[in-house]
């Protein structure tokens, strides 16, 4: 699947790469060294798609850095009766998962509360993809 | 923590030349009509033109144009599906037909995923269905997208007007381009919110009259246009110089 530019992984790591650009620009970075990634596993992101994207999109400034990405969790948690619970994904059947991987809040159309069977749940953790952090040298 | 989607969304929004956000204060005024036929009539006019419906909760153009979850197609990004020539996104395309109960947080979540894994490449206008009222969609646009241009839509209706006035001032307030305040659905010949628009400062874009057969011609582009409401939207657009 690596090389097959239809994906929305690249989207993702090009958002990635922009706001690391203003970071390193703000905080006059010179050399880049490390930038961490996390990505929620509710997303499903394409681990390998993202990372072929972050290595084809990087400019200059990234040429030597370590791209570390993270999976998170994703944690659930509803508000009406306060039942935590983890994601899995074989919650959701194949289209389901899809809409998902595209826009994680679909999931309120999918699944309901284990407990309660309330759709008002929030998303405490593992959502999406975060720039955790950037290591360099000014 | 750093969410990096909101450094994407002006790059991507970069290759649309303006970006018309039809809004109004109350829900019923006809902003989705509007919106929907208002792209339709620039896409007559030979522009490229995307409607993007952001009433992610109660989402209806999809209805109006007669479209049955079109999918956008995956491309290093998400490139809007192409219908009736426009280039459409909704998030039909991913809820289908069932409820999205979406709290604001969540709201805000999709739409900045939205506009940060959109194409919309070369686009002359893009026409924005906003959910009504003064919350999470109105501040989420100040907030990420530069250039927005705001079309309020109004009723005749005193109460519609009021929460209307309330959009614009807040608009005003931070200096948000407002092309002008449209009244829709009108009854009657009657200037009284032509008089209130003018006693705000805004341009009264004009009074577009009740037609009974929008209804029958939702699901159906063709006939919407043929519609007395199409043709004085048309009037209206011809008058707002937008092109």
């Amino acid at each position: 699947m690596v090389g097959n530019f239809k994906m929305h992984e690249w989207a993702l790591a090009e958002a990635v790469l922009a706001a690391a650009s203003q970071v390193v620009e703000r905080e006059g970075l010179k050399v880049v060294r490390e930038v961490r990634i996390r990505v929620g596993e509710l997303q499903q992101v394409e681990l390998e798609l993202f990372e072929f994207a972050l290595s084809q999109l990087k400019t200059d400034i990234f040429k030597d850095a370590k791209f570390v990405v993270e999976t998170q969790r994703a944690r659930l948690k509803c508000r009406v009766c306060g039942y935590e619970w983890v994601f899995r994904k074989n919650e959701l059947d194949r289209d389901s998962a899809e809409a998902v991987h595209f826009v994680p809040e679909a999931l309120h159309a999918y699944i309901k509360c284990p407990k309660c069977g309330s759709p008002d749940f929030e998303v405490v953790e593992g959502r999406g993809v975060w720039l955790e952090s950037i290591i360099g040298v000014k | 923590m750093l969410d990096p989607r909101a450094s994407i969304i002006n790059e991507r929004l970069r290759p649309v030349r303006r970006i018309v956000a039809v809004s109004s204060g109350k829900g019923g005024v006809g902003k989705s009509l509007v919106a929907s036929t208002l792209a339709l009539l620039l896409a007559r006019r030979s522009f490229s033109v995307g409607l993007f419906d952001l009433d992610f909760t109660s989402p209806s153009t999809h209805l109006i144009l007669g479209v049955d979850r079109v999918q956008p197609v995956e491309d290093r990004g998400l490139v809007p599906a192409f219908v009736h020539g426009l280039k459409y996104m909704s998030i039909v395309a991913y809820s289908g037909d069932r409820a999205l109960p979406l709290r604001g947080a969540d709201f805000s979540n999709a739409l900045i995923e939205l506009f940060a894994v959109t194409r919309w490449d070369a686009t002359d206008f893009l026409v924005l269905d906003m959910p009504p009222g003064i919350s999470d969609a109105v501040l989420d646009m100040l907030r990420l997208v530069e250039r927005a241009e705001f079309l309020i839509v109004t009723t005749s209706s005193l109460l519609a007007f009021e929460t209307v006035r309330k959009l614009a001032e807040l608009l005003r307030g931070l200096n948000v381009p407002v092309l002008g305040i449209l009244e829709n659905m009108k009854m009657r010949e009657d200037d009284s919110i032509k008089r209130k628009v003018k006693a705000i400062g805004l341009p009264y874009l004009g009074g577009v009259p009740f037609d009974p057969m929008v209804e029958e011609a939702i699901g159906r582009v063709d006939a919407l246009l043929e519609t007395a409401f199409a043709r004085s939207l048309n009037d209206v657009l011809s008058r707002l110089n937008l092109c």
